[in-house]
């Protein structure tokens, strides 16, 4: 059962993955994006993850892809005609990354070393979300109170850039 | 039960696809958007990781990423508003102040 479902996570994600690059559209990128992020978020519920699993559909599925989208409309951009002049290097680059990854994964070993795959031990797991909250105000308080400020900044600093006039008339003309 | 070597097979995968992405699109929207293909394909990645070692810091991992992920976005998305002012187009072919 396991199997099935995971193989049908990862047939999907793949799938839409090789959309995002190619649908010529940016709109048919961004909702390609959205489905396979379900499908990360079922392959999470997979793997036990609850918490993140739900997190990954409210932030990305609904707060990060629905910025996209709202971008993308805003903008009103046409398709593409083609693909960058570079492709052939991409291509070649994407390929020697993906032997290297082959080559690394088959030379580690641990591909044939089966994992213990045992059902979560009730103290180390009870419970997916109150595991991570205990971890994340214990082990990782720092980190979280950085993350804050992170967001903080990130917030700020999209205000700003996005304001109308923050560059003076001068600064945008020689932009053109 | 599914081996632990298939998710890192399907998260290198989708990595690649992302890094393709990056280097053959012209568009910079889509560009980013491959770029939220190489996030989702470490996230994958650090939970099943965390799943077969029955150790929960691998999903608080994810969520940092989460959270640099939205940041990245916002700043990108509004730089790209920006720009659209600016040059009316988001092709990076178009875009090339720097090189003088």
């Amino acid at each position: 059962m396991t199997t099935v479902l995971f193989s049908y996570f990862a047939g999907v994600i793949v799938l839409m993955a090789v959309l995002v690059v190619a649908s010529r559209k940016p709109v048919n990128s961004a909702l390609s994006l959205l489905v396979m992020f379900f499908h990360v978020a079922g392959l999470f519920v997979l793997l036990n993850a609850e918490f993140i699993a739900a997190v990954q559909i409210i932030v990305y599925a609904g707060a990060i892809l629905v910025l996209y989208l709202f971008v993308v409309m805003l903008l009103n951009l046409r398709a593409e005609e083609s693909y960058h002049k570079q492709y052939l290097v991409g291509l070649v680059v994407g390929l020697a990354i993906l032997i290297e990854a082959v080559l690394i994964l088959s030379r580690s070993g641990f591909a044939d070393r089966a994992l213990p795959a045992a059902a979560p031990a009730p103290d180390v797991l009870s419970g997916n979300t109150e595991g991570i909250g205990r971890a994340l105000y214990t082990t990782y308080l720092f980190p979280f109170e950085v993350a804050s400020l992170i967001l903080l900044v990130a917030m700020i600093g999209a205000i700003i850039l996005a304001k109308k006039g923050m560059f003076g008339k001068e600064e945008k003309r020689s932009l053109r | 039960m599914v081996p632990l070597s298939y998710y890192v097979i399907l998260s290198t995968m989708v990595f690649v696809i992302g890094v393709i992405g990056v280097l053959i699109r012209r568009n910079i929207i889509v560009i980013l958007l491959s770029i939220e293909l190489m996030l989702n394909a470490a996230n994958i990645n650090f939970v099943a990781f965390s799943h077969y070692l029955q150790n929960i810091n691998g999903q608080v991992f994810v969520f940092f990423v989460l959270t640099v992920a939205a940041a990245e976005v916002v700043v990108g998305l509004a730089i790209i508003i920006a720009l659209y002012r600016g040059k009316a187009t988001v092709h990076i072919e178009n875009i090339n102040l720097m090189k003088g």
